[in-house]
């Protein structure tokens, strides 16, 4: 009995040592991946690609900056090929800490607009987020909505709802701010926020959305998928989407994307993945898995997405929120923001 | 005298050497100091994240005290209808991870919840924020109190009931003899679990981020992924590193103070008087129900909602690497673990007091900054072989150790190793020191020693041991997140997928077998330790 036991055992260990070898790229055609953009929402467009050109994908899922602390500890000796991230603050920081090699690619630069993609094409975006007001219809009239500044007037004091200061998108966001205002101007907008709000930021979208949802305060700012997500799910609950800055700046888009990693083994391969994510292909499935907007400017929104309308977005290319991003945290911390 | 020089000198310091490395690097890297940031973060957040941060240790210290005492004396010491059911019972919560309690939790009771709304509708009661302090702890205790409850049962079971009987003998009523034999002597026991809490709690991210209340860990993790600056990160960490230093000084010293042995002898249990068995009985169905059923329902209905969009055969591997990496882990930690705490009874110097502690402290730290410091050793050595290898053979060579699951469970005994020291260090100290000397004397001595004599004995805690460093495997995220190899996801991966975009609802399917496959070892293993 006990030397089965132990037969087992050992049965199991060496198995396990054994099943990781397939990681490294042994044959040339497998590319490797380093995803932060969760697992449900690329497998399917990587079997896709796995099943039209037979070419294998490994693939590993984490936060961005582990992710990204994995590439640097790793250096020339790292397997992945391709980065995937989200949020254009990501991206950057990445291409800062020479973990990205620039393409070449007239396919990449057709398809992804210039303020979606670095200038020294390094990293490209492949879908929009964009970042927007959502109001509680029974007591906001859209009339009464004007821009992300606006929400600092003394007229919402104590109907904002905003989630947690910690989460890039909203960095990302005051960055904006900062960069299209200056800091002093930027910080009072960030503190007349923090004074309208109506309850303590929330850890989420969801909750922010829901929360205005049952009357705690009326607006809030989200990301456009999670508004989707929500309504497929309660379709009754009193919320639209309102697109701000529209006679101005236009409405805040961040993107997610992806660079070939500067030690790639399999660049060419890469590089082919990264074309076929941006093509009308895939964007469309791009967009869909997660109800977000295409970068490629030829493909049209899933049906579910158009029917929010259209908007204009923001011309302000995405890497301003790497550049500022600790600007941004600093003076959200200043303006008393959790 | 080879072997056993071997056996309490060279193993226990190659298992030190490995688990304080991750430390040092983080100290080392702490060590480029960005002035700048750290006067931003006094001049803003620092002051109210340690009051937070003391208040949350103090308040889940306190709750899962009182909590654990009580349960672990009323299954040990008491007897009344349900106990043996609770005995068990009440383990079950440990299955539940602390971010999982604290997401079914805001589930629950927060704004848009059933509840409210019938609050709401019915009485009038606007809609309200339950996000507090008292909250989070309360949370927090739920979901860690096990961790006490384990010990202390295990505590008040071992010690015998002679000394109590003696003190009841002497005219001591159950409750002075309660207070003044039992817990005094079950305190090494108590305070162990304590500790174990008290060093979750300072490395916890996933409960206190669902709450959005701010602490030293969510510092860290603002540091790094806001600021950029690992550095920072690091500082930030080495501050929690030192304060779990001092909280295993001041364990240590109390332990110090009592150097006790007691065999195990056969417990009459205190037959509880009616009206009291009833209250013991409720008291315990409210905690389960609380700890357990709710969250556990609350689970199972979303997982339901959700089955058809999530609910694939990818989850049979999930579950299969789960337990198997943790049954894999569990095996090295307690390894680690008992050459330690091997080590700890055969050479009573400081320096071994010191390096103990060390090897301890991955436990207290955010799982994700100590991916960190394992994965900057690892990669280093890795270069430096493929560097040398291409060097010697002239072919380039591929990396031997990064991506392995050999360092993901290197990574974990680091990770989880105060968890198994702390029931096999504990279970030690119970063996007399003549056992020890009876046995040299007849020539047992070196592995032969370690084999006929202690590990039968140490069987409770090296059980306990493996069941804690099992259970807190299959619940640990950011590690495996971080060093898994490729095609390696757990249920816990599963979970933080879908959590951090917010759906909650889906991540039940993940939770719930995460607590289904976390039953397993916490039922067979319980009814091991748990004499009837």
């Amino acid at each position: 009995m006990k030397s089965l036991f132990y037969s087992v055992l050992a049965a199991i260990i060496s198995f396990s040592f054994l099943v990781p070898t397939t990681a490294h790229s042994t044959e040339q055609e497998e590319i490797v991946v380093y995803s932060a953009r969760k697992e449900h929402l690329i497998k399917p467009l990587f079997d896709a690609y796995t099943k039209k050109t037979g070419v294998k994908i490994s693939y590993i899922t984490a936060k961005a900056n582990p992710l990204l602390e994995r590439l640097k500890a790793e250096g020339k000796n790292t397997p992945a090929d391709l980065l995937i991230t989200v949020d254009a603050g990501n991206l950057w920081h990445a291409a800062e800490s020479g973990l990205l090699q620039p393409v070449e690619s007239k396919t990449l630069t057709t398809a992804v607009p210039e303020n979606l993609r670095d200038p020294q094409n390094l990293w490209f975006g492949l879908s929009i987020r964009a970042r927007t007001i959502v109001y509680n219809t029974n007591k906001v009239s859209a009339d009464e909505l004007s821009t992300y500044e606006d929400l600092a007037s003394s007229k919402w004091k104590g109907r904002l709802t905003l989630r947690t200061s910690k989460k890039v998108y909203n960095q990302s966001l005051v960055a904006s701010l900062l960069e299209q205002h200056g800091p002093d101007k930027a910080e009072e907008i960030v503190k007349g926020w923090v004074n309208n709000l109506a309850i303590d930021p929330t850890s989420n979208d969801t909750k922010a959305m829901q929360a205005i949802a049952n009357g705690i305060g009326d607006v809030a700012i989200v990301n456009t998928y999670y508004y989707g997500r929500l309504m497929k799910e309660s379709p009754e609950l009193p919320l639209k989407l309102f697109w701000p800055n529209q006679n101005s700046t236009g409405v805040h888009m961040n993107i997610s994307g992806a660079g070939v990693t500067k030690y790639a083994k399999n660049k060419a391969g890469a590089i082919k993945l990264l074309e076929w994510l941006a093509s009308e292909e895939a964007q469309e499935t791009f967009g869909a898995l997660n109800q977000e907007f295409p970068v490629n400017p030829s493909v049209a929104p899933s049906e579910e997405v158009k029917a929010w309308g259209s908007f204009k977005g923001n011309p302000m290319n995405v890497k301003v929120y790497g550049e500022k991003q600790a600007d941004a945290i600093k003076l959200m911390d200043r303006a008393g923001y959790k | 005298m080879a072997m056993r020089k071997i056996l309490i000198k060279i193993i226990p310091l190659a298992v030190a050497a490995l688990a304080v490395t991750p430390i040092l690097v983080i100290f080392s890297s702490a060590l480029q100091p960005r002035g700048e940031l750290w006067a931003h973060l006094i001049e803003t957040s620092l002051p109210s994240l340690t009051i937070n941060t003391l208040s949350l240790c103090l308040g889940v210290a306190l709750g899962t005290g009182i909590l654990g005492i009580i349960l672990g004396w009323l299954i040990a010491a008491c007897n009344f209808p349900g106990r043996r059911f609770f005995s068990t019972a009440l383990l079950l919560p440990m299955a539940i991870p602390t971010y999982v309690f604290a997401f079914v939790f805001l589930g629950l009771f927060d704004f848009s919840n059933p509840l409210q709304i019938f609050l709401r509708n019915k009485f009038g009661i606007p809609p309200f924020d339950v996000r507090s302090i008292w909250t989070v702890c309360l949370t927090m205790t739920l979901a860690l109190y096990p961790y006490v409850y384990v010990m202390a049962k295990a505590g008040f079971t071992t010690q015998g009931q002679r000394c109590l009987e003696a003190a009841r003998t002497l005219g001591c009523t159950t409750q002075s003899a309660f207070f003044s034999v039992a817990l005094p002597l079950c305190r090494p026991w108590i305070a162990t679990g304590i500790l174990l809490v008290l060093m979750e709690t300072l490395a916890d991210f996933g409960a206190v981020s669902v709450f959005n209340f701010d602490t030293f860990t969510t510092a860290v993790y603002k540091a790094w992924y806001g600021f950029f600056s690992l550095s920072t990160a690091s500082q930030l960490a080495s501050i929690l590193v030192i304060l779990a230093l001092s909280l295993l000084t001041s364990e240590q010293y109390l332990r110090k103070k009592m150097r006790f042995t007691q065999e195990q002898s056969h417990f009459n249990r205190i037959q509880l008087a009616k009206p009291k068995a009833i209250l013991a009985c409720t008291f315990c169905s409210i905690i389960f129900c609380i700890g357990f059923v709710l969250p556990v329902i609350q689970l199972t209905l979303w997982a339901l909602d959700t089955t058809a969009l999530e609910l694939s055969s990818r989850y049979l591997t999930f579950s299969t690497n789960t337990l198997l990496l943790g049954i894999l882990a569990a095996v090295v930690t307690c390894i680690g673990a008992l050459a330690l705490a091997y080590a700890a009874r055969f050479q009573h110097t400081k320096a071994t007091q010191w390096i103990i502690s060390l090897s301890t402290l991955g436990y207290s730290l955010p799982g994700t900054v100590l991916a960190v410091g394992i994965i900057a050793p690892v990669a280093y050595l890795d270069n430096l072989y493929v560097d040398i290898a291409s060097l010697l053979t002239k072919h380039p060579a591929q990396p031997i150790l990064q991506g392995t699951i050999c360092v993901l469970l290197i990574a974990y005994g680091i990770r989880f190793m105060a968890a198994a020291y702390g029931s096999i260090h504990s279970n030690m100290q119970r063996i007399t020191p003549s056992m020890d000397d009876a046995s040299i004397l007849m020539g047992v001595t070196g592995w032969k020693m370690l084999r006929k004599v202690h590990l039968p004995q140490l069987k409770t805690g090296l059980l306990t041991a493996a069941l804690l460093v099992l259970v807190d495997v299959m619940k640990e995220m950011p590690i495996t997140l971080m060093t898994r190899p490729f095609g390696w996801d757990t249920l816990a991966v599963k979970i933080y997928e879908l959590t951090s975009e917010g759906e909650w609802e889906r991540a039940a399917i993940p939770a719930i077998l995460l607590i289904l496959v976390g039953l397993i070892p916490v039922l067979c293993i319980n009814q091991k330790t748990d004499p009837v």
